[in-house]
């Protein structure tokens, strides 16, 4: 029997006040009427006219591009540092390096986005380089930020993991560098996975650093979402808004899915075995 | 034999590679902001004067702090700091009071259960941030979906007014960061021993005496850690207290904002960030001791 405890009844409120906005705008984004409040219909017109929308398709071609440069870089950076933060018990100026490796997930985006400009813009100034704003800038300031948080999940995996297997690999001679590709990184692999996608997220999603560091010609998807809504309400972004929730979705589904088979399977075999 | 010593080992080169990017991209630029918030705008480009200058052949640093002065001289800026903590500090309490019994009843739920709802309460902040603000508009407005159905009931005749005030930009607030509330209290009451819990409640100990002896003591270093990750990046948040906030609305991050972008005073900004950074320096030290703990697997 299920208990109807108050802690049960809250997560039934919290979990409706997630849902219930994402499921209005999903059902007005196939209103025929221009106003988002008013239903006149089933229409599917605002889903052409995104399409038709070329200052939008251009932006989502730009943070795709961005979204997946950053989380490349993110996850190989990232993965450094946690092996770092995990594994070099001490080294000079530790402190200063789990400081960097933890304040970026609080900053607040102001303040990394200007810091980051002020950096371009003396940089250009020094060396000439970056010459101009745009994907380069957005991808470096993108990667700082999410190197920490694929720090996060993968050091949890990390910690998790069985070093003595590690010890093993390196007492038949193998180097800590092979041990590293042969033994660590298939392990921590998931964590990987998840903290690529994570990166893929975040990136797609920044609207206040990127435009901070961007420059002429290089609109991201938040930065033409962010001066439309500015204007007002309009269902087209609805249909955007339809379609990022529906992708999300299914990523997340397939993904729970296939944990959920690799889990029977081994409850199968953990029973075969008995 | 000496020359070994030039060339990196390898754990250098590992710790090195990180470390080189998050010192440059990280904290160098803060170093940037400090520089700039002593100099003055003036307008070429970039728009401020250089606080290092050679004159006849020496070096002077002009250090103008005239932009502190002025911080402090007009009441717009302590309002939206002040305006901005009070925010932060309601809204990171909303958050946990909703959060934490959803997190506690995650926990408690049975393990097939337990991953499809914390599947369920992340899968939001996978979506798009702005879009799930956007969200709000349509419902809070003055033809919203609120006042449109209050109205066609004949509760009320005349809309209530709630966006573009300090209540949508709470809402929209806990909307936004509620997962990141929930998380790591989840994170944290998932590893707590039940026996505990068993153990008081079998000694005679009511509900809400062993919920406050027991289970909230232990997931303390979840409740900063959660209270953390709302509170401080909601200090300098601009999309919230700009999409859902009114003329009342007074936070620092849209302030920043607004003397960067629409009056290209960088300098003044830079003194904003500069002020802020030293009111979040001991929150942020607060969130780095508990999630370098957390990272490091040393409790």
């Amino acid at each position: 029997m299920k208990k109807r405890s108050f802690s049960n009844v809250m997560l039934w409120v919290g979990l409706i006040f997630l849902y219930l906005p994402m499921l209005i705008l999903v059902i007005y984004s196939f209103n025929e009427s221009r106003l988002v409040t008013v239903w006149a219909g089933f229409s599917t017109k605002w889903y052409a006219e995104l399409f038709r929308d070329d200052q939008i398709m251009s932006a989502v071609w730009m943070s795709l591009r961005i979204a997946f440069a950053t989380s490349c870089m993110a996850v190989a950076l990232g993965t450094i540092a946690s092996f770092v933060m995990v594994r070099f018990h001490r080294f000079p100026g530790k402190t200063a390096f789990s400081s960097m490796m933890t304040a970026p997930l609080v900053m607040p985006d102001v303040i990394t986005g200007l810091s980051l400009l002020l950096l371009f813009v003396a940089m250009a100034q020094m060396i000439g380089f970056p010459a101009e704003r745009g994907f380069l800038t957005i991808w470096i300031a993108h990667v700082t930020f999410c190197t920490a948080y694929v720090a996060v999940v993968v050091s949890s995996r990390l910690r998790e993991m069985d070093s003595s297997i590690e010890e093993a690999a390196m007492d038949l001679g193998a180097t800590p560098l092979k041990t590293f590709f042969l033994i660590t990184l298939p392990v921590i692999a998931p964590s990987l996975i998840a903290g690529w996608l994570l990166s893929f997220t975040l990136s797609l999603d920044d609207l206040v650093i990127a435009s901070f560091v961007s420059g002429p010609g290089s609109t991201t998807l938040p930065m033409v979402v962010y001066s439309s809504v500015r204007l007002g309400v309009t269902p087209k972004i609805n249909a955007l808004a339809t379609l990022i929730i529906l992708t999300v979705s299914i990523a997340a589904f397939l993904a729970w899915y296939m944990a959920y088979r690799k889990e029977q399977r081994l409850r199968e075999e953990a029973r075969a075995e008995m | 034999m000496n020359l070994k010593k030039f060339i990196p080992s390898g754990r250098t080169l590992v710790i090195g590679i990180p470390y080189t990017w998050l010192a440059l991209f990280f904290m160098a630029p803060f170093a940037l902001v400090l520089k700039i918030s002593f100099s003055e705008a003036e307008i070429a480009i970039p728009p401020y004067t250089d606080v290092f200058r050679y004159v006849d052949d020496t070096l002077s640093v002009v250090l103008n702090i005239g932009n502190y002065i002025f911080l402090t001289e007009d009441d717009l800026y302590i309002a939206a700091y002040w305006g901005s903590v009070k925010i932060a500090f309601f809204s990171t309490l909303f958050c946990l009071l909703l959060g934490y019994p959803m997190a506690y009843a995650m926990a408690r739920a049975d393990e097939k259960t337990r991953n499809i709802l914390l599947l369920l309460v992340l899968l939001p902040s996978w979506t798009s941030f702005l879009i799930r603000i956007y969200a709000w508009i349509g419902i809070l407005k003055n033809n919203g979906l609120i006042n449109n159905l209050l109205m066609g009931m004949g509760i009320i005749d005349q809309p209530i007014i709630m966006l573009n005030t300090n209540f949508a930009v709470y809402i929209g607030i806990v909307y936004a960061y509620l997962p990141f509330m929930v998380l790591p209290l989840y994170a944290n009451l998932i590893k707590m021993d039940i026996s505990l819990v068993e153990a008081a409640s079998d000694l005679g100990a009511p509900p809400w005496k062993t919920f406050l002896k027991i289970t909230l003591p232990l997931s303390k270093g979840g409740v900063i850690a959660g209270s953390m990750l709302v509170f401080i990046p909601v200090v300098g948040e601009f999309v919230i207290p700009d999409l859902l906030g009114g003329p009342e609305t007074l936070m620092i991050g849209k302030v920043l904002w607004q003397e960067f972008f629409n009056n290209r005073d960088w300098p003044i900004a830079s003194a904003l960030a500069i002020v802020m950074l030293a009111l979040l320096s001991i929150p942020i030290a607060w969130f780095h001791r508990y999630q370098a703990k957390e990272m490091e697997g040393e409790s």
